[in-house]
Order: C-alpha cells, then structure tokens, then sequence
C-alpha cells in the first residue's frame, strides 16, 4: 500500500491549469503553497510566478470579510456565494480558522454553512488554520488567495472571528467587508470609532432579530465620515439577513461597486501591486522581529528588491528565511 | 419453601405500563408479521422504528437512500404501504407509538387514512407520533428544514390532534437522545422542558388559541426519557422533572385542572453505555436502567421499550427482542413492585438529590433562556456544544478509568460467548432484496394513481405550507391521493428551504496537558505533518443518511486535541460531497463513520467519487457498526483501518492515524507513542 510521490509537477503547467479553473489543479497548487519543505517552496514560488499577471493584477476581486465571532460571517458568505452564482461568477473561498494554541490542532467549520445540497463545480472552498498567526488570516492567505484569484472570478475570505483591531486583511484583499452585530435588547454596545478606519464596507447582519439592526445601522450611519479626497470613497453601511436572504443583493451591489470605484482610480492596481510587499514585510517581523528586517537593509532596502522581481515576494520570503536564519 | 406466602391478590395490584418493542425493518408486510407476533406474545402496543429515507422524506429510489431502504426499520412511501402494516390489526383499538420527526405530519396523515380505509372512528385513534424537532437537531438527526417551519409544522401536528384525534400523543418532547448524546441528567432535565416551552409557547402565539384549548394542549404534550446505568440518580430525575413540569404548567400556562397536569412519560434505556465487549452484560444493565423508572409510583413510567443485550453488534433478532419483552413481563408480573404506594417518598436522601437536580435544571434553563430560548439555543451551537463536552468528558473518563464499565475498561478477560456462535454471528441481517422489491412497491404505486388527482393534492399542499394553513389536512388529502413519501418531503423541501445544523465540536476546550499519552500522540502528530511539509488535515464524513454523530464529533474533537486540522461538516452528506470536500480542503487522511448499517454500500460510492476527483489513492479509514465480516472484506478491498465501539481507546486510535498516514507516504512506521 506503501504510496511513494509522484513525480513533482511541472509549476508552469500547473499555474496553466489553475487558470484553466481546473479544480484538481487548484487544490494541488493550494496543497503546494501549504507545504513548507525548501524545495516544495521553490516550486510555489515558480508556480506564483507563472500565474497570468494580468488576472493578477487587474481581473476579477478579493473580497476579505471580516467581524466577531458568531455574527454570520460564513451565513453571509453561502449568501454571497449563491448571488454570484446567479449571475454566472465562479466563486473560490478561503476560509480561516482560529488553531489551538497548545495543540496546533483545529475544527475548520466555516465550510458547514457553505455547502449544498448539490455539489457546485463552479464554487470552491478551502480552510484554513491561523496556525497562531494574531490578525485572524494566516501567512498563507495572501498566496493562496492569489491562486484562487487565476482561477475564479470572485475570491472570497473569511477570517477567524477577531477582536476589533487586528484586521490583516486589510493588507490583502481589494474590499474590505465588515460585519457586524446588531445591539442586542437594551445592551448598549458602543461600537468603537477604530472598526471604522478598516473596512470599505459595513454590513449589520441579523437584520431579522428585530429592530437592533436598524438601530445600529443608523448610529453607524451618523459616525462616518464622507471621504475627504474628492471622488474618494465613503463608508458604505447597510443591513443585511444572512440567514433570510434580505440585503444581500444589495451587500454585493455595493461590493461591485467599490470594485468598480477601486478599478477607474487605478486603486485596484495599486493594492494588488503594494499587497506583495505588506504580506513579506509581516511574515518578515513575524519571523525575525523588525530587528531582522533592520538586518536587511530596512522596509525601503525589501521594497527596492521586491520591485525588481514584482511577482516574486514568496521566492524572497524563502531567500530572506535563508539568509536570516544563517548567523 | 412452602412456607412463603401466596402473592398479594391481583385486585391491589397497579395496572403495569404500556410494554412496547421498538420495532420494523424491510417492508410493510415483514414488519406487519413482526408485529403480529410482538403482540401475540402479550405485548400491549406498537412502537414503529421507521428506515431512514421515510424519516427524511425520500422516496426509496432517491439516490441518497441508496443502501437504507428498509435497512434499520420500515420504509412507508405511500399509503399502500401504511395499509399493508397494519393489515389485521385494529387501528381504532391499537396504540402505537411512531418515532417519526420531520415527517410527523405526514406519517400521522397516512395513518389517519389508513384507519379511514379500515373504516375506523378516528376520533378515537390512540398512539404517539415522536414530533420533537429540536432532539433531532441536537442529537437525533433526522431533520430536514429549519427550525422556524419545522417548528411551525410540529405545533400543527399538536393543534390539529387536540381538535380532531384527542386522545392521540402529538408530541412526545425527548430528553431520551439527548442522554443518548451525551448529556448529563440535569442537562437532559433542562434540555427536554425548554424545549416543551419552546412549542408551547409557539402554540400560545397562535390566532385563535384560548386558554382552555391551551390547557388541553399542555395536557397532551407526552415525554421520552432515558434512564441509564445509576439508576438511583435516574430515579429523582424523574422525581424532578415530574415537578418541574407541573409548576411549569401551573405557572406559565395556567392549567389547574389535575388530569391536564399529570406528567405521562414513556422509557427507553440507555443504549449508550451497553458494550460490544462481553455483550451478554448488557442484559443486567438494562434491568437495572428499567429498575430505576418504574420503581418510584409516583413517577413511574407510561410506557418502556427496552433495548437488546446485543445492541451494540447490530439489529436485534426477535429472539433477542423477546428476551427483552420478558424482562419487563418479569420485573411487572413476578416481582412485588406492583403491589406498593410510592416507596421513596419521604425519604430525605431522595429529597435531596431530587433538589439538587432541579436546582441543577433550572440553572441550565436559565442558561438557555439567556441565549434566547432553545430553537435560538439551537441555532447558535450553544446547546450542541454542551452535549459535546458533556460526551467528551465521558469518554476521557472512560479513557481514564475513573468510570468504570465492565468488560471496556476493568474486568476485560473473558470466555468466549456462546451466544455469538450463530450463523447469523448473533445480529439481524436484513435481505438485500428489501430495497429492490421497496422500489418495485413504489414504482407499482405511482403507476396505478390518477396523476391529476396527485399533482391537485401536491397543489394543495405547497399552498398551505405557504400560506400558514395547518398542513394536516391537505397532506391526509395527499395520501388518499397516493403521493409518496419523497414527493411530500420535495414539496415541502421547496417551500422551506434544507438546514444543516451546528456540529457543537467547536466548544470543547483543548486542554495545556492532556497527560503522557496524548503528549506523545501530538508529538508524532507534528513531527509526520513537518515531514509531510504541512499540519497533517483528517477529514471526517459522514456519508448516507446516518444520524450517528457521537463517534464522529468525539473522534473529530480528540484529532483536534492530537494536533490534527480536522474538517468535519456534520451528518447526512453524499458521497460526492465528501469527495469535493477531500479534494477542496488537501487532507492527507478520510475517516468515515457510519452506523447504520450501509457501510458497504457507502464505501463503494465514497471510493468511486474520490477516483472521479482524482483522489482514488487517498487512505480511508472506517468507524462505526461494522460486522467483523464486513470489516474483513472492506479490510481486504484497501480500507486501511476499521474501528468497531470496543475501540474505545482514542489516544490509540490517533496514534494508529498517525501510522496509517506514515505507511501511505512510505514514511518509517516503527516509530511509536502512545
Ligand atoms: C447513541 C445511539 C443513538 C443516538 C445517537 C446520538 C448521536 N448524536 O450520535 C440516537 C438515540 C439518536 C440513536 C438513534 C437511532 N439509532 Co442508534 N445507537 C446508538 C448506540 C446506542 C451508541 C452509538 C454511539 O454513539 N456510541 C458511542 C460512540 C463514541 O461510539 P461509536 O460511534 O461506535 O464510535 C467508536 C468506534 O466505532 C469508532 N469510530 C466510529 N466512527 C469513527 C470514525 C473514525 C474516523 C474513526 C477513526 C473511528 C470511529 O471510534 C469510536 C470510539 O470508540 C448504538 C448501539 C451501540 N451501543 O453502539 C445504536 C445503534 C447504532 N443505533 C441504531 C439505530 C437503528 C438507530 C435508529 C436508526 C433507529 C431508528 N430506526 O430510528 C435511530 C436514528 C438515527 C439516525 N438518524 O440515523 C442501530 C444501528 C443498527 C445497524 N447498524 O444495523 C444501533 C447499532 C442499535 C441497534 N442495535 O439497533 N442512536
Ligand atoms: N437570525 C439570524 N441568524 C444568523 C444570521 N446570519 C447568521 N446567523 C446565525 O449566527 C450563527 C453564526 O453564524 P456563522 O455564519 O457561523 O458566523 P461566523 O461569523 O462565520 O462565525 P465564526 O466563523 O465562528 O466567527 C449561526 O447560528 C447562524 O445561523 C442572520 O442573518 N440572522
Ligand atoms: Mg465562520
């Protein structure tokens, strides 16, 4: 029964066929970018670099959901799923869970509320550990999004429920989707001023409950502040039922439209652009403290090399491991 | 000897409970034969197991019922088979009791119609439908909407019976799964009333609804319950509940009139703790379970079915429901236990302990109702959650020796049982030909009905689950119109939507230290996932319409505490489902458990819909109710593992996944930990 490996694929067909939205390719690819052996990362490494550039650069969008715990963010997500799907879009999730501290171990369970009755070639769902990453995306996040970016047309990720600050996915995605509970009976919660810095989008879910949600709805509304550049984007808030169906239309209007704001500023480009260097500079401070980078040369000297080699932030992450871990 | 006196005469002695066997397998007809016989030998009513497919609502040619047809009770897909069930016996002067949930309302349709056909009065129908939703998605399984409209379809069932069949049980609210699940008494207390408050409170709700009618709704509301192994424990907790239910109908419900509050519940015992090894302990274990709820008159028992010694290895015989028939026809007609008033009352030692649980009861409740009532409880996990770690710490008990239970973990040595020796290697099997011959039945139905009539009826239907309208009538319509079973289950399926319900494994706390073993355990765990390049991921499915979660969640919960990323997306998926989740989520390992008994059948399919996706060498492994034969050939065929209830060592079983996964990638297996 012994099962010695297979011969390693090639990374450039492989990155061909996770274009091609080739399911099997996709999963071995994202099992590639997982592994952590030196070689395996050389190979995902190539396998990034021979992803089609301009899928990566300019097509189709990274939506990143962020909240609580328990506020409906994989409800919203099966939602989002089935509008996309209405409308023909192919739809790649990831899914990240938080990891137990003291075993390494995880229940992945976003997956659950996503799945139907019938299976759906068109939609394709990975989970993640946080694997004791703090800002509720694991390192592995950004390139695996990027995978899922060549193959299908909406990119979806979902985060450990996390606190209210430490929102790395702010770091990764295009649009940042937050969601967010409504006040409960007479409870006073007062949602901090800081939530409000981080996402493009604010959903109050559980609109169902009763009348909290339009309550909260309309003291978020009173707390944004209208963008200050002209043409700039303002905080969208809405309210939505995850669970019923009712604003989610209307969640995914407004997300197309920020993607539509993001792509005529040429922000869109911008963020997938810069998004290689923030994802190396955090695993590097992850891994060597900003002592290491000081070593390096300082974020300026990583930024430099890193625009030499624009798709090749995962090959200079196991360059730099190298190096840093040599004393 | 001569000496002793003659018993007491018959006239002071009480009347015993309802003596039931749960029961029915293949068809209509094997099942109408069983029961005959049950009856014949001095059983006083009917209590129906139905198969799988009927209790989600499929027809038997439904690609999901594909290996359940008929395989752990009866399949009923149309009225001709109701009728055929109870063909010779007297529905206006039976009682039966059917363990139906999701499709309660039609199951009760159908019988209705059936007694019409015998032409009965059926004012005077008497029996129980199970109708308690909310178990089914903490524990039981076999739910199919919702809890909104389920909910909205279990108080029909309630509303429609207290109006036209009174003396039927609409709805028996059960705490008896939930023991089953892993919950503590005073959880099983607190559990089953709020879930009783839940639907009452719904019915409350309901236009037209007055306060007699309300009064005589509580008044049928009916309890399973369970009753394990301490059976004097078990014995106040019925003490307890009978008291809790009565200041709840007292208090929140207003009723006063004595013959509404009265506490009726029936009794099946707990299964959960007979063993596999040295199965013939099972049949003083459940002596002593019955001993617990009949004990105390005041809080005896209506109604107790009892389970077999080999409940554990597969389906009883009717031998062995025989042998459990006369357990009770012994403890009623042989024992003195007839013959006394309440002999607990007034005891201080009872007194305590009954008001220790109930404070313990109504501190959950509490808790539940903080969380905003149980179908929120529900939704939420919170209930599901505290089964878990309820049932987690009873295996890490287990585990631990500070339980002890005979033959697992003490006193394991043992001849071997002559009652094992059969051919038949001491189970039931059920004929293959049972789900080809089901499907030629329905296929006879469908062809000899007047479509026009069906597609009116299914109209008919569809409007009233839309519109609020009580579903009864238009599903008995429905089966006098011969709609089958998949066809009611579809139309509503389209109006209500499908759910899947919170896994609970989630909650259970990972501890710092989980002792030498489990040390050791996730050591390897680590150590093969770094060798491998990344966290070693187990998948756990489970395929088919199986219910069983216990051994799955404990199993996903121990892997998660072992170090393993560990996917598991509940019960009731297909094959191909497990696939794509296998191929999505990269795992390195599949485990599946199925218990009820189409594990051959589900592991053909699962191994081809893995090949489909390209993933025919990927290890599975396998858990559950498995024959040593079947274990042999599926062992044989390349399933890597088989794991069987005397597999109680998890810590083992973890580091055996290890190997498994080791041996697969050609890694050293020699090196060992726990
Ligand atoms: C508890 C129980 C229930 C509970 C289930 C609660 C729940 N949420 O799980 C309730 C009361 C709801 C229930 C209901 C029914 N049950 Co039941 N139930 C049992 C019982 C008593 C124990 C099963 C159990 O949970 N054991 C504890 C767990 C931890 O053990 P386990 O699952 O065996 O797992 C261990 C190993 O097998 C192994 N393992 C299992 N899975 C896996 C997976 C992997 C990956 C690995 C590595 C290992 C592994 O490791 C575990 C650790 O020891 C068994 C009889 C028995 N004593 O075994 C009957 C039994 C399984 N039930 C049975 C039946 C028929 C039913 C019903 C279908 C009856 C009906 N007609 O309605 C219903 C409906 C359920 C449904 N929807 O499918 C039959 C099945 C008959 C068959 N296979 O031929 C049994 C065998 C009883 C009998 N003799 O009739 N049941
Ligand atoms: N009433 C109501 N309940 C909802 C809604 N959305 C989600 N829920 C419920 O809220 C609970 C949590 O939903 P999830 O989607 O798992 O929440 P989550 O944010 O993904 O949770 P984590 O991933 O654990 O942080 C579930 O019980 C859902 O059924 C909604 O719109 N209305
Ligand atoms: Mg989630």
């Amino acid at each position: 029964m012994t099962h010695l490996a297979q011969p390693a694929e090639a990374p450039a067909s492989l990155a061909a066929a996770v274009a091609a939205g080739d399911r099997g390719a996709v999963a071995r690819a994202l099992n590639l970018i997982d592994d952590h052996r030196a070689a395996a990362h050389d190979r995902a490494a190539e396998l990034l670099a021979a992803l089609p550039e301009d899928r990566l650069l300019g097509a189709g969008h990274l939506v990143g959901l962020t909240g609580p715990p328990g506020v409906g963010k994989s409800t919203l997500t099966a939602a989002l799923i089935r509008h996309w799907r209405g409308e023909g879009l192919t739809v790649g999730v990831l899914a990240v869970d938080p990891s137990s501290p003291f075993s390494g171990g995880a229940v992945l369970g976003d997956r659950l509320r996503m799945i139907t009755p019938a299976t759906d070639p068109g939609v394709f769902v990975r989970s993640l550990a946080d694997r004791g990453t703090f800002g509720g995306v694991s390192a592995e996040a950004w390139p695996m999004s990027q995978i899922l970016l060549a193959a299908f047309d909406r990119v979806l990720i979902e985060t450990v429920g996390v606190g209210q600050r430490e929102v790395d996915i702010a770091d990764l995605a295009d649009t940042i989707v937050f969601v967010a509970q409504p006040y409960s009976g007479d409870a006073i919660q007062v949602i901090k001023a800081g939530i409000l810095e981080v996402p493009d989008i604010l959903v109050v879910n559980k609109a169902d409950l009763g009348a909290g949600a339009r309550r909260t709805l309309s003291d978020l509304a009173a707390a944004i502040r209208p963008a200050e550049e002209p043409g700039g984007w303002t905080l969208q808030a809405l309210a939505a039922s995850a669970a019923i169906g009712t604003g989610v239309a209307e969640t995914a209007g407004t997300i197309e439209r920020h993607r539509a704001w993001l792509a005529d500023s040429g922000h869109l480009v911008e963020r997938r652009q810069t998004a290689p260097l923030r994802w190396l500079l955090a695993r590097l401070v992850e891994r060597f403290g900003r002592h290491g980078i000081g070593r390096l040369g300082g974020d300026g000297a990583v930024a430099e090399r890193l625009a030499e080699a624009p798709t090749g932030a995962f090959a200079l992450l196991g360059e730099y491991n190298r190096l840093l871990s040599q004393h | 000897m001569s000496e002793t006196k003659p018993a007491a005469p018959a006239a002071t002695r009480d009347k015993p409970w309802l003596i039931r066997t749960y029961s029915g397998h293949s068809s209509a007809a094997a099942s109408n034969a069983l029961y005959r016989g049950n009856l014949a030998k001095g059983q006083t009513g009917l209590s129906v197991a139905f198969d799988l497919p009927t209790q989600t609502g499929y027809d038997a040619d439904h690609p999901l019922a594909r290996g359940e047809v008929g395989k752990v009770g009866v399949p009923i897909s149309s009225i001709d088979d109701m009728a055929t069930l109870f063909d010779q016996i007297p529905l206006e002067q039976m009682n039966t009791s059917m363990t139906i949930n999701a499709t309660a309302p039609w199951l009760l349709a159908l019988y209705i119609a059936a007694a019409e056909r015998q032409g009965a009065d059926t004012a005077k129908l008497q029996g129980t439908v199970q109708n308690d939703i909310i178990k089914e998605y903490l524990s039981r399984g076999t739910y199919i909407f919702p809890p909104a409209p389920s909910i909205r379809l279990t108080g029909d069932v309630i509303t429609y019976s207290v109006d036209e069949i009174p003396k039927w049980n609409p709805m028996n609210v059960c705490s008896y799964h939930l023991q089953e699940a892993g919950a503590t008494p005073t959880q099983e207390i607190a559990y089953a009333l709020s879930t009783a408050i839940t639907i009452l409170d719904e019915l409350k709700g309901r236009p037209g609804m007055d306060e007699a009618e309300m009064a005589r709704s509580v008044g049928r509301i009916s309890f399973f319950v369970n009753a394990g192994i301490r059976f004097i424990e078990e014995c106040c907790k019925m003490r307890a509940m009978a008291a809790m239910w009565d200041r709840i109908a007292r208090e929140r419900y207003g009723v006063t009139d004595e013959k509404l509050l009265r506490f009726r519940y029936g009794v099946q015992v707990n299964s959960l703790g007979l063993t596999e090894a040295q199965a013939e302990n099972n049949v003083q274990r459940i002596v002593l379970e019955m001993l617990g709820v009949v004990l105390s008159k005041n809080a005896r028992a209506r109604a107790v079915q009892l389970p077999a010694w080999n409940e554990a290895l597969g389906l009883p015989r009717p031998w062995d429901q025989q042998w459990s028939l006369r357990v009770q026809q012994v403890m009623a007609f042989e024992t003195d236990l007839l013959e006394y008033g309440d002999i607990l009352d007034g005891s201080p030692v009872i007194e305590a302990k009954v008001n220790d649980l109930i404070a313990g009861a109504e501190a959950e409740m509490a808790a539940v109702a903080n969380e905003g009532g149980m179908t929120r409880a529900v939704e939420s996990g919170y209930v599901k959650r505290r089964l878990v770690e309820s049932h987690t710490n009873r295996m890490r008990a287990i585990e631990s020796g500070d339980l002890t239970i005979v033959g697992i973990n003490k006193y394991t040595e043992t001849h071997p049982s002559p009652l094992m020796t059969g051919s038949d290697g001491g189970i039931l099997k059920v004929d293959a030909s049972a789900e080809g011959e089901q499907i030629a039945r329905l296929e006879k139905t469908r062809s000899q009905r007047d479509p026009a009539a069906v597609a009116e009826a299914l109209d008919r239907l569809r409007a009233a689950a839309a519109s609020g309208e009580n579903i009864l009538p238009a599903s008995i319509a429905c089966a006098h119109a011969r709609v089958t079973t998949g066809e009611w289950g579809g139309t509503l399926r389209e109006v209500f939507g499908e759910y899947r319900a919170p896994t609970g494994i989630d909650g259970v706390i990972v501890g710092r230290a989980g002792g030498a073993r489990l040390e050791g355990v996730r050591r390897r765990v680590k150590e093969t996932g770094d060798a491998l390049g990344r966290p070693l991921r187990l998948l756990i499915g489970k395929p088919g319409l199986d219910g069983h979660s216990n051994g799955a969640e404990q199993i996903a919960v121990k892997a998660r505490d072992a170090g393993f990323e560990v996917v598991y997306d509940g019960i009731r998926l297909s094959p191909k489902q497990i696939a794509t989740a296998a191929l999505e989520e990269g795992v390195h390992l599949i485990g599946l458990s199925v218990l009820s008994g189409s594990h051959l059948e589900l592991m053909e399919e699962v191994r081809r819909e893995l090949a489909a996706v390209g993933l025919a060498g990927l290890p599975v492994i396998l858990g559950g109710i498995i024959p040593e034969d079947d274990a042999f050939h599926l062992r044989e065929g390349g399933v890597a593992r088989v794991y069987t209830p005397k597999d109680a060592d998890l810590n083992a079983i973890m580091d055996d996944l290890v190997d498994v996964i080791r041996a697969h990638h050609g890694l050293d297996p020699s090196e060992q930990a726990a």
